[in-house]
């Protein structure tokens, strides 16, 4: 090739490369570092700055007058500014907003009028006083605190457990497998007829198929919605059923499916398919002992895809799963906490990386079927 | 747990089971009913011609019966009720059509989308491109290319609360914990609450989705570039051809049939953009789209079907060149055979 043979021009590239990376890369990278935070740190301090103290500006009062202690004619205040809380470190201190670091930590601060105070960095403090301390409110004091940065896994205990996420990781299973296979195997037949058997109708149907290819999903929901209605109506059984978004599944998935086996199921050998015909095998036979184990690469594309597809799918979910806690899927369970937990950022991001944490495995170890999928579905189809 | 992991594996084995045994027993009972083993003689041959003549909607049965309940019957039904009144019972003509043109939130809907489809599609081609053509020089593009395809893999939902947490808000002069903001806040300037800034924040949204699709668009391109002939390469390069002279005039007429399939499939995508702005905004702050809209009316005080239906109608309407352009090509392809 023509270009990067210049030094500069090879930089460029590598740094051009680099910038698309890390630009695509710190989304994910955010929650996940989130996730794995203490919960008062996510709000304290950027995922960014996780990895150093996250230090603050804080207010604390110290005690009334009222727990004064009086020792050779002064008065003394003692104590812990962090009183039960959890202990940070603190740097430095003041006793005006204006100033609120004003004094370092440990020094023995002029009040006027005789009175000193001293903040210590673990928090202690020592007041003292010529006069007897007034007044129910106790002196105001700030401070610069930093906390040491923490890691933990309890927001995962938390949203598995206690947030109902353990449960429509269940229940996005439930529906996600039997999702998956069924479309498979019904396409599989279908696309086998269509690219070897002769019968009347064959070229409308194959039309039909690529036609209902790019059909909005949004064009099934209001008739499926009816009619599935009516069905419970009519027999008496609930209307949101796991077989019920099986099926619908199932149906929205089958044009890719039929489309993408039969244009591989039709390139395949013709001799293969003659000698074993020869043989006295029947079609069920060629499919089942021929057809299948051939087709494997094109099976597991598409099993990918769908995979994806029905574990990421909220609209469907949403239309035919109940929001029950034994029906709601992950997706639905997470666009439910973003208007329940809006503002929670543990419970967020952790809950979130779940819901990302299958597809990212499924893809990355099937990284090769799923590419191979999708060149022979866009590629080709066109 | 337990029981809801056994009840799951369950239903699973009686889904996938049903499934076996329907394509099984059929076939065997064809086998049962007109043998055509064991038998001699025009017999045999009758019964295998019956076999042939039925066997193949054993095999399309299912498929079909599936395709015309939940795909074909829909078109219909939804043309039908567009026709009709909220609850699907009534014939009211246009007007659904009516209602959806002087409505200021389907009006607004129609922009947005027009917008998304102008802006999406394009940005994914163009980046996809761009990183297509980088990775394919250097040696760790491999991995570059997996990290920037690896959005693809993520829910829309997911991605969602991604964003969300990038353009999160604290007020001025706070601690910002979104990085756009801090960003923005590190540069002096003061904080945004990105996603309620109308008209604007329509690209804070596309921006989720061309996260997610940049990584299609590249594989897809990356792999119709590396199908150019070497020769022509080397050609152009013995011509004194530099490398922007390359790329426009010699890689991208040739790729220029991927380039529209890429930039089509994206289209089609956008047109049923759904889940990250119910999520982001749920069509506040005039970011509402038409699919978005349609859920809603599904919904909206117990659902009208009719005004939901007109609004899928507009959606399937925009999709209809690029069905028949698909129909075509694959027409073509096969030969019409």
């Amino acid at each position: 090739m023509a270009t990067g043979k210049s030094f500069l021009g090879r930089f460029g590239v590598h740094l051009a490369v680099l910038v698309f990376v890390v630009i695509w890369t710190i989304p994910t990278l955010g929650i996940l570092v989130s996730s794995l935070r203490d919960k008062d740190q996510i709000v304290a301090s950027g995922w960014w700055n996780s990895v150093v103290s996250s230090s603050q500006t804080e207010a604390g009062r110290l005690p009334p007058a009222s727990a004064q202690v009086e020792k050779d004619g002064k008065f003394f205040l003692e104590g812990n500014i962090f009183g039960d809380g959890p202990v940070r470190s603190i740097s430095a201190f003041g006793v005006r907003s204006a100033a609120p670091t004003q004094y370092e930590a440990g020094v023995v601060a002029d009040l006027g009028e005789g009175v000193t105070l001293q903040l210590n960095a673990d928090g202690s403090f020592a007041m003292a006083s010529p006069k007897a301390f007034e007044g129910e409110r106790g002196q105001r004091v700030y401070f610069a605190s930093s906390a040491p940065p923490r890691f933990t896994t309890e927001n995962y205990e938390t949203v598995l457990f206690s947030e109902g996420i353990g449960r429509s990781f269940m229940n996005s299973l439930t529906v996600t497998i039997p999702a998956t296979v069924i479309p498979i195997l019904i396409a599989a037949f279908a696309a086998y007829a269509l690219a070897w058997m002769r019968f009347p109708g064959r070229a409308l149907l194959i039309a039909v198929i690529i036609g209902l290819l790019v059909v909005p999903l949004q064009m099934s929901l209001i008739p499926l919605l009816k009619l599935y209605n009516g069905v419970g109506v009519f027999f008496g059984v609930p209307v949101k059923t796991y077989l019920g978004i099986w099926l619908a599944h199932t149906g929205f998935g089958l044009p890719f499916a039929i489309y993408l086996l039969r244009s591989y199921i039709a390139g395949l050998p013709r001799e293969v398919m003659e000698s074993a015909r020869i043989d006295g095998a029947s079609d069920f036979e060629i499919f089942v002992k021929i057809v299948l184990p051939l087709s494997f690469p094109v099976l597991a594309s598409f099993a990918i895809f769908q995979f994806l597809w029905v574990w990421n799918d909220l609209l469907v979910a949403m239309v035919f799963l109940g929001t029950e806690a034994d029906q709601i899927v992950l997706t639905a369970k997470l666009n439910a906490l973003l208007g329940s937990r809006g503002g929670d950022w543990e419970i967020l991001t952790t809950s979130a990386f779940i819901t990302i944490i299958v597809p990212l495995i499924v893809f990355f170890s099937l990284q090769r079927y799923f590419v191979r999928g999708l060149l022979a579905g866009s590629v080709k189809g066109g | 747990m337990a029981a809801q992991i056994f009840s799951a594996i369950f239903v699973i084995l009686v889904g996938v089971g049903g499934c076996v045994a329907y394509f099984w027993g059929a076939n065997k009972l064809l086998d049962i009913v007109f043998p055509s083993r064991g038998v001699t003689g025009a017999a045999a041959v009758d019964n295998l011609r019956r076999q042939g003549f039925i066997r193949p909607w054993l095999f399309v049965g299912p498929a079909l019966l599936i395709l015309t309940v939940y795909l074909i019957y829909p078109v219909v039904e939804t043309l039908r009720l567009s026709f009709m009144d909220r609850g699907g019972t009534g014939f009211v003509g246009f007007a659904n059509y009516e209602w959806a043109l002087g409505d200021r939130e389907f009006r607004n809907s129609i922009l947005n989308n027009v917008l998304w489809l102008a802006v999406v599609p394009a940005a994914c081609t163009f980046l996809g491109l761009v990183i297509a053509v980088l990775t394919d020089r250097i040696w760790w593009g491999t991995i570059a290319k997996s990290l920037i395809f690896l959005p693809l893999a993520i829910s829309f939902v997911g991605a969602s609360v991604i964003w969300k947490f990038i353009y999160e808000y604290r007020g001025d002069g706070q601690v910002q914990i979104g990085i756009l903001n801090a960003i923005v806040q590190f540069f002096g300037g003061a904080p945004q609450v990105w996603i309620s800034i109308p008209f604007w924040n329509n690209f804070f949204l596309m921006i989720i989705l061309i996260w997610i699709q940049t990584g299609f668009a590249m594989v897809i391109l990356s792999s119709a570039l590396r199908g150019i002939p070497e020769e022509t390469l080397e050609a152009a390069v013995i011509d004194g051809a530099n490398p922007f002279q390359i790329f426009w005039k010699i890689m991208i007429p040739q790729i220029w049939g991927t380039i529209a399939v890429v930039w089509t499939t994206i289209t089609i995508l956008v047109l049923k953009v759904f889940d990250i702005v119910l999520t982001m905004t749920n069509g506040q702050w005039n970011s509402q789209v038409l699919a978005n809209l349609m859920f809603d009316w599904m919904f909206r005080g117990g659902g009208d079907f009719g005004r939901g239906a007109t609004i899928a109608i507009v959606i399937m309407i925009a999709v209809v060149p690029i069905m028949i352009w698909n129909i075509r090509q694959a027409n073509r392809e096969t030969g019409g055979h």
